[in-house]
C-alpha cells in the first residue's frame, strides 16, 4: 500500500467519529434513494406484472341493465381487445360473529372456463359450482374473517338472506387497495368482494341474457377517448353510466396516489441529506487541510505534484462517501425490501416483484460521491493552490473584525467571553450560516413528520365532525319516494334521519369535463353540513350547484358560471346548471346541490338515494339485524366505525413516519451540531487552553465554544420553522389527488416539538464535546505549534 | 571538485507586505559546486533562506536567474519545478516536518515511492543511525531523532543537492552534533552537494566554504582550509 495511502488510513481512523457523523448524514441521502426508488420500482413493477398477467381491463363501464347481444358490437370497437360483460351488485354481508353488517360486491364470473378480463388468481380452493350456491372470495375479507374453503357466509342480495359456501380465495387486480363505500382506508373486515358464477347471479338478481356492468381490455394502440365514446353510445339506451378509464377505477387511482407519494419522497427528501452532508464535508476537510497545512508544503516540496496531494485529500472524501453509500444501500435495501412487503399486504398482490435494479445503487452511489467532492472541491484547491514555500509557513494569525466595539452599550454588556464567541461567529459568517441552514434542515424535517398529524387531525374534524356528522349512511337499493325517510326513521336506534339524492353525472365546462357525483343536502340538514372556506355552514341555495375548491380547480369554474350537466343514470341526458357557490372539501371530488333542485334537474320527481342516520348507539345490534333483513337497504356505510378505523390507520401511519423522520433529524442535528463543534474546538484548543491556564474555569471556558454553538441553533429554529412551512406546504401540494386533499394546518406545538427535539441533541452533542474540553492537556496543547 | 551544480545570478525577491516592500534578496551571485559543503551564514532576515528556496524550487524570484546545471529554474514551470524537486534535491528543516501519521519508515518511504533511483528506506534510515527506530511514529521519537529521521528522507532519493534550513536550529547542542554528523558523513561517503543555512556560526568549521548574509546580499564568501569534524565544534 502506498504511503500516503497509509496516511489517508490513519486519518480516517483518528477521525472515525466525524466521519462516521458525515457519513451517516449521507447514507439517510442514500438509503431514502434506494427505499424510495427501489418500493416505488418494485410496486410499479408489481402491480404491471399483475395486470398483465391477470388481463385488468383498460375501461369500465355501466349499466343498468343491458342485452348481452352487445358483446359482438363492443368487441368490433377499434381498439378493444377483449370484453368482459358482467352482474355487478353492490350487496350487504351478514357475517357470524360480527355484529355490525359489511358491505360487499358482487360480480358474475363465467360458469366455465376464466373471465376474459380481470382475472382471478386462485390462492386456494376451487372455482364455485354454478349449479350450487358457491362463490369466491376476495382474499382480504377472507383472511379478516379466518375464512377457508369450506366456510360459510349470509349475503343479503337483492332483498334476500343467502347462504353461500366459500370454494376458492381469490385475489383480483381490480381490487388491489379494496376499500368499501364511505371508508377512507380500507377495513378488509368490513368490506368484501365476492364471485359467482353467472348463471346463479342471473337468477338471483333476474338478469338473464343481461349484464349491467362491462370490463373491456384494449389494444396497446387504442385511442381511449374514441373506444370511450363507442362504448357510450351503445350503452346509453341501456341506462350506461358512462364508461371511464383506469384513472377513474378506484383501487388502481389508490395505487397511484401511493405511486406519487413515493416519487415524491424520492425527489424532495435525498437533496436535502446529500446538501447537508456536502458542506459537512467541506467543513471538516478545510480544517484538516488547514492543520495539515505544513504537511503539504512537505509533500510539495520534496516533489509530489498538486495533483497528487488533490487526490490524496479526495480519496479521503471518498472513503467518507463509500461509507455512507455502503450503509445507506444496505439500510436502503432492506428499508425497501421492508416497505414493499408492507405494500404487499396493505395491497393485495398475488406476487412481489421486489426489482434489484444496480442502476439505482450506481445512481444513489454516484450522486453522493459527486456531491462529497463538491462539498470538499473547494478546501482541496487551496491545497493545489498553495505554493510549497507558503504552505510550509504557520498561516498568518486569522483577523477578526472589532465587532460591536463600536457599540459601548452591547459590548459592555458581554463579558469579554461572549465577546471572543461572537468574533468568531462573525469571522466565518458564511460557515455559521450553512452551519445554521443545516441545523434548520432538522428542525424543518421534523415539522415536515409532524405536521401532517395536525392536519389530519384537522381534516378528521371538519370532515367527520362538521360536515358529514351522521353515524351510518343507508343507501336504498334503488332510488325511492320521499316516504321512504318515515320507514328509515322507524327502523330500530335511528333518532334522526335525513334523505339524499345522489347520481353519476359529467360536468363539462369548455374542453374540460369530470365525472363525478351530485349528493343532495337539505337547507335544513343537520347530520351532513357544507361548509364554506372559512368553515361557517352554508344552506344549499335553491338553485345551482355548490362545489368543492378540487373540483372548482379542476374545471376552472368561478360562481356564476353555467355549465353543462350529462345526468348518466338517466341516458347522459344534458342539463344546465350554474355554480352558486364554492366550498369546503377535503374527501373526494365533491358536488352538492339543494334537494329540489337537483329533482328538477332530473325531472322524474322526488326521490331518495339513501338516509343518512344518527344513531342510538346501545341499540345498534337490533339496527344491524334490520338491516341485514331489509331488501330496500341496498349497502350501509358506518361512518361512525369508519372514523375510529380511519384515526387508527392514519395513527399508525404517522407513528411510523414520525420515528423515521425524528431518526433523520436525530443524525442531521447531530452531524451538523457535533462535527461543527468539534472542528471549533480543534482549531481554538490553543486558545481554550490558554484561558484555563489564565484561571478560568472548566465551565466558563466551554461557554465559549458552547455561546456559539447555542446562538447557531437558536437562529437555526426561525429558519427551520420556515424551511419546515414550505416544505410542509409542498408535500400538501404533492399529496393532492381526486381522491382526497390534506387541509395545510401546522399547530404552534409542532414547531415547539420539532424546536425541542433539535435542541435537545444539540445539547446532548454539546455534551460530549463539553467532555473534550473538559479533558484538555494543557501543557500539551500550548506546547504544539498552531 | 569544481563542477557548477547550482549558480544564480543577481536573484531578487520582493515580498510585498501591506504598503511596504521588503527586499529578501538584493541581487545575489551564488555558485554551489558538486561535493562541496557549504554554509550559508547570517542572522534570521537575512535572505538566506528565501535563496535556498528558489534554488529548491520552492519559491519564485522576483527577478534574477537560477540554474541547475543547464536547467534554468527561474523559467521553469510549476509542473517542471516539482519534477526538479522530485528528482534533484533534499530537503531538511528545521522543524523536520514529519507527517505525525507516518512511522519514520514510512516517512521515507513517502519519498522513495516517487523517486526513480532511491535506495531502502531501512538504508537511509542506517545511515543516520536509527535502523532500530523504524517503527517508531515522529511522536515517540526525541527531537534529535525527528531530525535524522528528516535527513534519511532527503537522502533516500540520492539526491544531487541536499539544502538544509537550520537543520539544528531546534536541537541543543549535543543533539545538534549528532545532526551534523549525519549531514557530514553522507556528504562524504555519498559525495553529496550540501548547502546548510544557520545563523550559528560554529558551524561554519565543518564546512568547506562559507558564505556570510546580510539584509539580503552576500557580504562575505571565505574558504576553510580545514574542514572540523562535527564532533570537534560545540556551542
Amino acid at each position: 500500500m502506498p504511503v500516503l495511502d497509509r496516511k489517508l488510513l490513519r486519518d480516517a481512523l483518528r477521525m472515525w467519529a466525524q466521519i462516521l457523523a458525515i457519513a451517516l448524514v449521507m447514507a439517510c441521502g442514500v438509503a431514502t434513494i434506494v427505499t424510495s426508488v427501489g418500493a416505488y420500482r418494485s410496486l410499479d413493477e408489481t402491480r404491471s406484472a399483475f395486470y398483465d398477467r391477470y388481463r385488468f381491463a383498460t375501461v369500465f363501464a355501466g349499466a343498468t341493465r343491458a342485452p348481452l347481444s352487445l358483446r359482438e358490437p363492443l368487441s368490433r370497437i377499434d381498439g378493444v381487445s377483449a370484453v368482459e360483460l358482467r352482474i355487478a351488485r353492490s350487496i350487504i354481508l351478514d357475517i357470524e360473529g360480527m355484529v355490525e353488517p359489511a358491505a360487499g360486491m358482487v360480480i358474475s364470473v363465467p360458469d366455465a372456463g376464466e373471465p376474459s378480463v380481470n382475472r382471478l388468481y386462485l390462492r386456494s380452493g376451487r372455482w364455485p359450482d354454478p349449479a350450487r350456491q358457491e362463490i369466491a372470495v376476495l382474499d382480504s375479507f377472507a383472511s379478516a374473517h379466518k375464512m377457508v374453503p369450506g366456510s360459510r357466509l349470509s349475503a343479503v342480495m337483492n332483498g334476500r338472506k343467502r347462504l353461500l359456501t366459500v370454494t376458492a380465495i381469490v385475489l383480483s387486480p381490480e381490487f388491489i387497495y379494496a376499500i368499501g363505500p364511505g371508508d377512507m382506508v380500507p377495513d378488509p373486515r368490513r368490506f368484501g368482494v365476492l364471485y359467482m358464477p353467472r348463471s346463479a347471479l342471473e337468477g338471483v338478481f333476474d338478469m338473464a341474457g343481461a349484464f349491467n356492468d362491462v370490463a373491456i381490455r384494449t389494444q396497446r394502440s387504442a385511442r381511449l377517448p374514441d373506444v370511450i365514446d363507442a362504448v357510450d353510445r351503445m350503452l346509453t339506451p341501456y341506462g350506461g353510466t358512462g364508461a371511464v378509464e383506469r384513472t377513474d377505477q378506484t383501487s388502481h387511482a389508490f395505487l397511484d396516489n401511493e405511486l406519487i407519494q413515493l416519487r415524491a419522497m424520492a425527489t424532495v427528501i435525498p437533496p436535502v441529506f446529500l446538501l447537508v452532508s456536502a458542506f459537512l464535508v467541506n467543513m471538516i476537510l478545510t480544517r484538516l487541510i488547514a492543520l495539515e497545512r505544513e504537511q503539504v508544503g512537505l509533500m510539495k516540496a520534496v516533489g509530489y505534484t498538486s495533483f497528487a496531494i488533490a487526490w490524496h485529500y479526495a480519496k479521503l472524501t471518498l472513503v467518507i462517501a463509500a461509507v455512507g453509500i455502503i450503509v445507506g444501500s444496505v439500510s436502503g435495501n432492506l428499508l425497501g425490501r421492508g416497505m414493499t412487503r408492507l405494500y404487499g399486504e396493505f395491497f393485495s398482490f398475488p406476487f412481489l416483484v421486489f426489482r434489484q435494479s444496480a442502476d439505482l445503487y450506481a445512481i444513489a452511489a454516484v450522486v453522493s460521491a459527486v456531491a462529497a467532492l463538491v462539498g470538499s472541491g473547494r478546501a482541496i484547491w487551496g491545497v493545489v493552490r498553495l505554493p510549497p514555500a507558503v504552505a510550509m509557513q504557520a498561516p498568518a494569525p486569522t483577523l477578526y473584525r472589532s465587532v460591536l466595539s463600536g457599540v459601548p452599550g452591547l459590548a459592555r454588556g458581554m463579558s469579554q467571553l461572549s465577546l471572543m464567541a461572537m468574533r468568531h461567529l462573525l469571522r466565518w459568517p458564511i460557515r455559521a450560516a450553512l452551519t445554521t441552514l443545516g441545523t434548520s434542515f432538522a428542525v424543518a424535517l421534523l415539522i415536515t413528520a409532524l405536521f401532517s398529524f395536525d392536519s389530519i387531525s384537522y381534516m378528521i374534524d371538519t370532515v367527520f365532525f362538521r360536515t358529514e356528522r351522521q353515524d351510518a349512511t343507508l343507501v336504498f337499493a334503488s332510488p325511492r319516494a320521499p316516504d321512504a325517510l318515515q320507514a328509515a326513521m322507524r327502523l330500530p336506534g335511528v333518532m334522526r334521519a335525513e334523505g339524499f339524492r345522489a347520481t353519476q353525472v359529467v360536468l363539462r365546462k369548455a374542453h374540460r369535463e369530470r365525472r363525478l357525483a351530485i349528493t343532495t343536502i337539505a337547507p335544513d340538514a343537520d347530520l351532513a353540513r357544507v361548509l364554506d372556506r372559512n368553515l361557517a355552514p352554508v344552506a344549499a341555495p335553491v338553485a345551482g350547484l355548490m362545489i368543492s375548491e378540487r373540483v372548482a380547480a379542476i374545471l376552472g369554474l368561478s360562481v356564476g358560471d353555467v355549465i353543462d350537466v350529462d345526468l348518466l343514470e338517466y341516458g347522459g341526458r344534458r342539463s344546465k346548471a350554474a355554480v352558486s357557490a364554492i366550498v369546503q372539501s377535503y374527501v373526494g371530488l365533491a358536488v352538492y346541490m339543494h334537494p329540489e333542485a337537483l329533482d328538477r334537474l332530473i325531472g322524474d320527481g322526488p326521490r331518495l338515494s339513501g338516509v343518512r342516520v344518527a344513531l342510538d348507539t346501545s341499540r345498534l345490534p337490533e339496527l344491524y339485524a334490520a338491516v341485514k333483513s331489509t331488501p330496500a337497504i341496498g349497502g350501509i356505510a358506518l361512518q361512525a366505525v369508519s372514523r375510529t378505523r380511519f384515526r387508527e390507520t392514519i395513527q399508525e401511519n404517522i407513528t411510523i413516519m414520525t420515528s423515521v423522520y425524528t431518526a433523520l433529524a436525530v443524525i442531521i442535528t447531530f452531524g451538523v451540531v457535533y462535527n461543527s463543534a468539534r472542528i471549533q474546538l480543534s482549531e481554538r484548543a490553543r486558545e481554550l487552553a490558554s484561558l484555563r491556564v489564565l484561571g478560568f474555569t472548566r465551565g466558563e471556558v466551554s461557554g465559549v465554544l458552547l455561546t456559539e454553538l447555542a446562538v447557531i441553533v437558536a437562529l437555526a429554529q426561525p429558519l427551520g420553522w420556515a424551511l419546515g412551512w414550505g416544505f410542509s406546504w409542498s408535500v400538501v401540494r404533492g399529496f393532492e389527488s381526486d381522491l382526497f386533499r390534506i387541509p395545510f394546518i401546522i399547530n404552534r406545538s409542532t414547531f415547539a416539538l420539532a424546536s425541542l427535539v433539535v435542541v435537545a441533541i444539540a445539547l446532548l452533542s454539546a455534551l460530549i464535546v463539553r467532555r473534550r474540553i473538559d479533558r484538555l492537556d494543557l501543557v500539551r496543547v500550548l506546547k504544539t505549534r498552531d | 571538485m569544481n563542477e557548477r551544480i547550482l549558480h544564480a545570478k543577481q536573484l531578487t525577491k520582493i515580498y510585498r507586505s501591506g504598503e511596504v516592500d521588503v527586499f529578501a534578496l538584493r541581487g545575489v551571485d551564488l555558485e554551489l559546486f558538486r561535493g562541496e559543503m557549504t554554509v550559508l551564514l547570517g542572522p534570521s532576515g537575512s535572505g538566506k533562506s528565501t535563496l535556498l528556496n528558489i534554488l529548491g524550487g520552492l519559491d519564485q524570484a522576483t527577478s534574477g536567474q537560477a540554474w541547475f546545471g543547464d536547467l534554468e529554474l527561474t523559467a521553469c514551470s510549476e509542473r517542471q519545478l516539482t519534477r526538479f524537486r522530485r528528482d534533484h534535491v533534499g530537503f531538511v528543516f528545521q522543524f523536520y516536518n514529519l507527517i505525525p501519521s507516518l512511522t519514520a519508515w514510512e516517512n521515507v518511504a513517502l519519498v522513495t515511492e516517487i523517486a526513480p533511483d532511491p535506495m531502502p528506506p531501512e538504508e537511509a534510515l542506517a545511515m543516520v543511525g536509527l535502523q532500530n527506530r523504524m517503527g517508531h511514529f515522529p511522536a515517540q521519537l526525541s527531537g534529535g531523532e525527528q531530525q535524522r529521521v528528516a535527513i534519511a528522507r532527503a537522502i533516500a532519493k540520492r539526491p544531487d543537492v541536499m539544502l538544509c534550513d537550520e537543520p539544528t536550529g531546534a536541537l541543543d547542542s549535543s543533539t545538534g552534533v549528532l545532526v551534523l554528523e549525519a549531514l557530514s558523513r553522507i556528504n562524504r561517503e555519498l559525495g553529496t552537494t550540501m548547502a546548510i543555512i544557520t545563523h550559528n556560526a560554529i558551524i561554519r568549521q565543518i564546512a568547506d566554504r562559507v558564505v556570510s548574509f546580510r539584509d539580503g546580499a552576500i557580504v562575505e564568501t571565505s574558504r576553510n582550509a580545514k574542514r572540523l569534524q562535527p564532533s570537534e565544534v560545540s556551542w
